[in-house]
């Protein structure tokens, strides 16, 4: 009888227990991994360029409004994506930086987002200043513009196209980001319309990524993720790639900022 | 080029110091093939020295790339609030940097 029990106990337990084993493993490595992490060189290159005169007009960018008022950086990136009076529109961090590069700076629109994903070699600025600029929001809650129309707007784009499928393969972003406990390789597919997986990840972007050697920001992974499903590459800052950051930070809001984060 | 921004942080505890530095590095094995298909010649920080209130704690030599934007870690005996730790590397290339920091 005894016996009879252990086996049925030992049955029980041996196919949770494997999982669980893989999750603690990938768990080990992933803070390993983000103890040694460069993120911080990100953030002191992205505070040099902050304050870097640049282009026609020859000023730095010290002066760009993030919506909390020219130059302030506290707390910030926590409240983006949101919508901005000036422009009449909802901007991320990223489309906002070109914005301010544009007006601030006089750059032309063409020459601020020649370089919007850089390589290892050579990051793009907008990495950079992404990083630094983030890092500003150390441990103040995630709370994206949801009150304002056109934030309202953007926020049901953003939840349609999360769901809309497309493209040669008939994929949407719910197709790996739908379901729990699935994961690519040693990546966790986390199940982004549901706040509790959301949260974790709003929190940690933008992130170094160890397999690339590089930092990247939330527009890169948007993209990347339209790559992946085989759909046509999305324009840089535009509405649709805004309005799905937007739904995004909106699910995963109340979350202490804890990045720039460290992924595999 | 390849003297980007390092970042230092030393503290003590027991009387042992732990220093943990991040050096902006492409550290190249020479094994890589650039995007023309060539190989990438070898670039790496080939010798870091640490030194404690100017007195040298540690030297060490480092025989290829290891990772970019590497992360050293050091254990050192001694040391006390306030005191100077200073870390410098040369690359294979000549190249150098250095940066330091006080005790927390």
């Amino acid at each position: 009888m005894i016996r009879a029990a252990v086996v049925f106990l030992a049955a029980v337990c041996a196919l949770p227990a494997g999982a669980q084993d893989a999750k603690k493993e990938i768990e080990r490595y992933q803070r390993m991994v983000s103890e040694g992490s460069p993120v911080e060189l990100f953030e002191i290159g992205g505070e040099e360029l902050w304050k870097k005169p640049a282009g026609p007009r020859n000023v730095s960018l010290e002066k760009c409004d993030l919506g909390l008022g020219p130059g302030v950086l506290k707390g910030a990136y926590a409240r983006l994506p949101r919508y901005f009076a000036d422009t009449d529109r909802v901007m991320d961090l990223e489309t906002r930086l070109v914005h301010c590069m544009t007006t601030l700076q006089g750059r032309s629109l063409q020459d601020a987002t020649r370089r919007v994903f850089g390589n290892e070699d050579r990051p793009s600025e907008l990495e950079y200043l992404s990083a630094y600029i983030a890092a500003q929001s150390r441990g103040v809650k995630m709370a994206p513009g949801t009150r304002h129309p056109k934030e309202q707007a953007a926020l049901e784009l953003g939840r349609a196209l999360f769901f809309h499928r497309a493209g040669p393969w008939d994929f949407s972003c719910a197709s790996c980001h739908g379901e729990p406990d699935r994961r690519i390789r040693m990546q966790e597919l986390p199940v982004l319309y549901e706040p509790r997986y959301a949260r974790a990840v709003v929190a940690t972007w933008p992130a170094y990524r160890v397999s690339n050697s590089q930092l990247k920001t939330m527009q890169w992974r948007l993209n990347d993720c339209y790559r992946q499903m085989r759909m046509p590459e999305p324009t840089f800052g535009s509405e649709a790639t805004v309005a799905l950051n937007l739904f995004l930070a909106a699910t995963g809001q109340g979350e202490p900022y804890r990045g720039p984060g460290t992924k595999r | 080029m390849a003297a980007g921004p390092m970042k230092m942080r030393a503290s003590v505890n027991g009387g042992v110091t732990d220093i943990r530095v991040l050096m902006t590095h492409p550290m190249e094995t020479g094994q890589r093939k650039d995007q023309d298909g060539k190989l990438v010649p070898m670039h790496f920080i080939q010798n870091v020295t640490v030194k404690l209130n100017g007195k040298t704690v540690v030297e060490s030599q480092i025989s290829q790339g290891v990772s970019r934007n590497p992360v050293f870690s050091f254990r050192v005996k001694g040391g006390a609030r306030g005191d100077k730790v200073e870390v410098s590397w040369v690359d294979n290339q000549g190249e150098s940097n250095r940066t330091e920091t006080a005790i927390a």
